[in-house]
Parts: structure tokens; C-alpha cells; sequence
């Protein structure tokens, strides 16, 4: 792991453990995740890797009778910390979610609600906001003529990127996917793969994936979680040809999961 | 097939379950029968005994004060609408809030469920403790009086159930992801709720709404102490004439009905008149609720 440090970390997490009531889901897990960089988590169903990706942002806050516990330094600062604003945390680590999430509203106001959650009221600089979010979706030359139409008349994978918008248009520096594709076909799968290479460049990414190629094909790192642990973190390329675990090994090369 | 042709004791029991079936199908479509020709009973019968008393008059001009010799319900149609507007502009907001805390806030426990469990118990009250306790608790401690008002808080108590638990079910079925997603940008509760979670939901509590009215126009027991019998139009000159009517008596048409059907004789017809009224009214406010509910549908 010596060759990670000399690049720019942006998120640091010591000895994470989290519950849920008497369920010990993740077990000290340590990583460090790198700016500019698409940091995949993968293993089988319930390993703890989405339950991870919660803790960065603090999604895990809203699960009722959940204990968290070590440290998530997000640029040196402890997001657990008492008075960390959890609004302002989030407008700097986005989320795209499992299933496309759309509100039951127009496309504009999909993309402007994080903006308006942020306080920018004037209709000129939303405009632009929302131009520019999808563009930088890839997703402004299928919407451009029907801003004001509800967003849940587009397709699966349209929605998908239109939620990617919706989370780049409050300018975060982080932006967590979880199973961003897990719902989608295979050519809307491949857009936002495209388009998540396309992200890295301004954005740190970390993604939960089920689909092992993916993993391959787009990450630059990756963390190997199996029943709440980190088994193994290292640039993908590695993991994916020479992994250092066993049970690593045994899953990429299918033997469970 | 020869094993079932020749198994003589299998074929006897399908029989037998046929039968039994046949039976249960009829019985099914008698009670159903039953149940669509009650209601067709009623409402023909209501109307022809009510046609009789049923004039342009009757339902434009307020009763003129007994014995004299004018029968008209314009009064309390007024004062109907009165209750239907006073009372949902108090239990409206305080159901919905009530509601929105029940699924939002609380923390999901005991508390909750003793609550969930008293709006319950709430909504099988009979409706005559609600105006026996209106009327000592809004007349007397409160000096309201006999009035709209007081009638009309009465009424609020007793249709907050209604509302709580319909709004609170239309709340619980806006996906959960919605919330993550708000909650995912940065959004706190309230902003959450008000942009998402209401929006999503207004059916629901429309529906609760309007069922509401339909309690409300139907109620009677609860007013007779609290809103008492008057039928005169309020006397309205200014604006302010419009809100102090609300401190005036006025019986709603159910009230009125009660009294015509109490005096009896003469007056009998003009009782099942005022009661097709009401059943017009009832049957408006179901079609209402029926293309609402489906109008919303559409959208989604």
C-alpha cells in the first residue's frame, strides 16, 4: 500500500466499525480513498460494501439504531464529529443510488433541488446550474427540449444520468455511486460507465459494484469487502491480476459470491 | 385418463365440490344483491317521499319562524357550508401536522403506537359523547355558547382521525428513495417533507379531506348540543358580518331534518326532503372523491 500515499487523499476512514442494533456490519475498516481517482467496492451481497459507502456521507444516520464508530476524515476533517452541518457534508459528497431516484417533478427541478436545498434562488444562475449538470451527465441533448416535462417519463438509464445531474449540480468534490447500474441494460450501463471515466477528471468517485467487470474496467482502485471486512485494497489492475488474498482471489475467479 | 375415468370415489368428491361452490356463488351474489338494493331501497324511497315537499322554494329560501307557513333550508345550507369550511380550517392543519410528526419525526416506539392507538379509539367514539363533551367543553369553559363555532371545533375532534390516519398512510407510501435522494443532497427534514414528501402525498390527504366533508354534512348528534337549531340567514352587511356569523346558532340540514322528523305530521315530507338533499349532497361528494382519486392517478 506504500505506493498510495504519495498521491492526494481525499477521504480517510480508521477503524470504521458500524452496527445496526447487535449486527456488527463492518469490522475496522481503514482505507484511504484518492481525489481524482474511481475507487470501486466489491464482494458479495451483504459484505458491507454499501453499508461503507454510507458511512462516507452519513446516509447511515437516517437507519434507525445504527452505532458508528473510528474515524471518516474527509480532507483531514472528522465528518462524525459534534456540530459537523451534515447539510453542508453532503452538498460536498454527493449520492447516485441503486435504482434511478428521480422526484415525481419536472426534469429542471430535479437537477435545481440541490441547488434551492443550498439557498441559490435566482432563476438565471439556475438555468445555467442545470445546464450545465447535464451536460456534464452527458444528458443535455435528450432533455434540452423538455426541461419542464416530469422526469419520470424518461427511460431507466436517462434517469440514471438525469440523478448523476441532480448530484453534480451542487458542485460536490465526492461523488458516491452505489450499484449505479444495477438497474439499468447493458447500453445505458455503458453510457454511465463512460461517463463516470469522464467524472474522475473533476470529481473523487467511489462506487459499489456487484458486476466484476466493471470493477476492472473503470476503477483505479479496489477494495475486496466480505462479511464486514476490508479484505484487501489495492490498484485494480493488481487486485484483478495478482491479488494478495486468498478469499480475494477465490472471488474474483468466481469460486463464491 | 383411465385412472381418473375409472377412480368412481375421486369423481364423487368433485362433485360434491361443485356443489358446494355453486351454493357459495349463489349466497355471494344474494348478499351482494341485498347489499345494492338497500342502498337503491333508500335512496328511491327518499326520493319519492321527499319530492313531494321539494320545491325551488324549499332549498332557496331560509324557514321562516314557526308555525308560519314557509319550509326552506337555504339557511341551513349556509350554515352547513359554514361548518364544512370552519371545521376544516382547524382540523386541516393540526391532522396533517399531527400526521407528518406521527411518520417523520417521532421515533417509531411506543409513544407512537399509544397514539396511533388513541386516533383510533378516537374514530368509534359515537358522535353524540363528541357533542355532549362539546357542549360542556366549548359552551360552558369556553363561553362560546350554542354556535357555528363551538360546533364546528366539536366536529374538528372528530374528523382529526379521519385525516391523521389517511394522511398518514399516503405518507408512508412515498418511496423510500425519494427521501434518500432529498436526504442525499443535502436537504434537512422539514425541507424534505415539504418538497417531496407533501407533494407526493396530497392525494391522500385530499382524499382525507373530502372524506371529512362527507362526515361532517352527515353528522348530527354532535351539533344538536353545540351548534344548536337556528335556520335564519346571517344578516350580512359588511365583512365582518361573514366571520361573526360563526358565533351564531345554526343547525346544518342533518340538524334540520332531526327537527322536522320530531314535530312529525305535516312536516314528515319535508324531513325525507331535506333528506334527498342530503343524499344528493353525499353522492356528489363520493363521485368527487372517486374522480380526484383518479385524476391523480393519471398524473402518476
Amino acid at each position: 500500500m506504500a505506493e498510495l500515499n504519495n498521491s492526494d487523499i481525499k477521504i480517510v476512514t480508521k477503524d470504521v466499525n458500524l452496527f445496526y442494533g447487535d449486527n456488527h456490519a463492518l469490522k475496522d475498516v481503514t482505507l484511504d480513498i484518492l481525489s481524482n481517482k474511481i475507487t470501486a467496492f466489491i464482494g458479495p451481497s451483504g459484505c458491507g460494501k454499501s453499508t461503507y459507502l454510507k458511512t462516507l456521507n452519513r446516509m447511515n444516520d437516517i437507519v434507525p439504531n445504527v452505532k458508528i464508530s473510528g474515524k471518516v476524515l474527509l480532507d483531514g476533517e472528522d465528518i462524525y464529529e459534534n456540530g459537523v452541518n451534515v447539510t453542508y457534508l453532503r452538498k460536498k459528497i454527493g449520492m447516485v443510488f441503486q435504482k434511478p431516484n428521480p422526484f415525481p417533478m419536472s426534469i429542471y427541478d430535479n437537477v435545481a433541488y440541490g441547488p434551492r436545498v443550498h439557498g441559490i434562488k435566482s432563476k438565471a444562475r439556475l438555468d445555467e446550474i442545470v445546464e450545465n449538470s447535464l451536460k456534464g451527465a452527458a444528458i443535455w441533448e435528450e432533455t434540452k427540449d423538455r426541461l419542464k416535462q416530469n422526469a419520470l417519463g424518461l427511460s431507466g438509464g436517462q434517469q440514471q444520468r438525469l440523478c448523476i445531474a441532480r448530484a453534480i449540480a451542487v458542485e460536490p468534490e465526492v461523488i458516491l455511486m452505489d450499484e449505479p447500474t444495477s438497474a439499468l441494460d447493458p447500453i445505458s450501463t455503458l453510457k454511465i460507465e463512460e461517463l463516470m471515466s469522464q467524472l474522475k477528471e473533476k470529481y473523487t468517485v467511489a462506487i459499489v459494484t456487484h458486476n466484476m467487470q466493471q470493477a476492472a474496467r473503470i476503477s483505479d482502485y479496489t477494495a475486496f469487502f466480505l462479511v464486514g471486512e476490508m479484505i484487501e485494497y489495492g490498484e485494480t489492475q493488481q487486485i484483478f491480476s495478482r491479488p494478495k488474498n486468498k478469499k480475494t482471489e477465490e472471488y474474483i475467479t468466481g469460486r463464491f459470491g | 385418463m383411465k385412472a381418473l375415468q375409472t377412480n368412481n370415489a375421486s369423481n364423487l368428491k368433485i362433485k360434491q365440490h361443485r356443489f358446494v361452490e355453486i351454493l357459495l356463488k349463489i349466497f355471494i351474489w344474494v348478499c351482494a344483491l341485498l347489499t345494492v338494493s338497500f342502498v337503491v331501497g333508500i335512496i328511491i324511497y327518499i326520493l319519492v317521499k321527499g319530492i313531494e315537499g321539494m320545491s325551488w322554494n324549499f332549498i332557496s329560501t331560509p324557514a321562516a319562524a314557526y308555525p308560519v307557513e314557509n319550509y326552506g333550508i337555504l339557511g341551513n345550507i349556509v350554515n352547513t357550508l359554514y361548518l364544512i369550511v370552519i371545521t376544516l380550517v382547524i382540523a386541516t392543519p393540526i391532522g396533517v401536522g399531527a400526521a407528518i410528526y406521527l411518520t417523520e419525526y417521532a421515533k417509531q416506539g411506543r409513544l407512537t403506537k399509544i397514539i396511533e392507538f388513541t386516533t383510533e379509539t378516537l374514530s368509534g367514539i359515537p358522535s353524540i359523547i363528541y357533542g355532549l363533551f362539546g357542549s360542556v367543553f366549548f359552551y360552558s369553559v369556553f363561553k362560546l355558547n350554542y354556535s357555528i363555532l363551538a360546533g364546528s371545533l366539536t366536529l374538528a375532534i372528530m374528523i382529526l382521525p379521519i385525516i391523521i390516519r389517511t394522511t398518514q398512510e399516503s405518507i408512508k407510501t412515498v418511496p423510500i428513495m425519494y427521501r434518500e435522494g432529498a436526504m442525499g443532497l443535502g436537504a434537512t427534514r422539514w425541507y424534505m417533507i415539504r418538497t417531496v414528501i407533501l407533494p407526493c402525498s396530497i392525494e391522500g390527504i385530499l382524499t382525507s379531506v373530502i372524506l371529512s366533508i362527507g362526515r361532517i354534512v352527515g353528522e348530527s348528534a354532535a351539533l344538536i348540543f353545540t351548534a344548536g337549531l337556528a335556520y335564519n340567514l346571517p344578516n350580512i352587511t359588511g365583512i365582518g358580518d361573514i366571520f361573526k356569523k360563526a358565533m351564531d346558532q345554526g343547525a346544518s340540514l342533518t340538524v334540520q331534518l332531526y327537527q322536522y322528523a320530531a314535530r312529525g305530521g305535516e312536516e314528515m315530507k319535508y324531513a325525507f326532503s331535506t333528506a334527498l338533499v342530503l343524499v344528493i349532497v353525499v353522492l356528489i361528494i363520493n363521485v368527487l372523491t372517486k374522480i380526484i382519486a383518479r385524476g391523480f392517478k393519471k398524473v402518476k
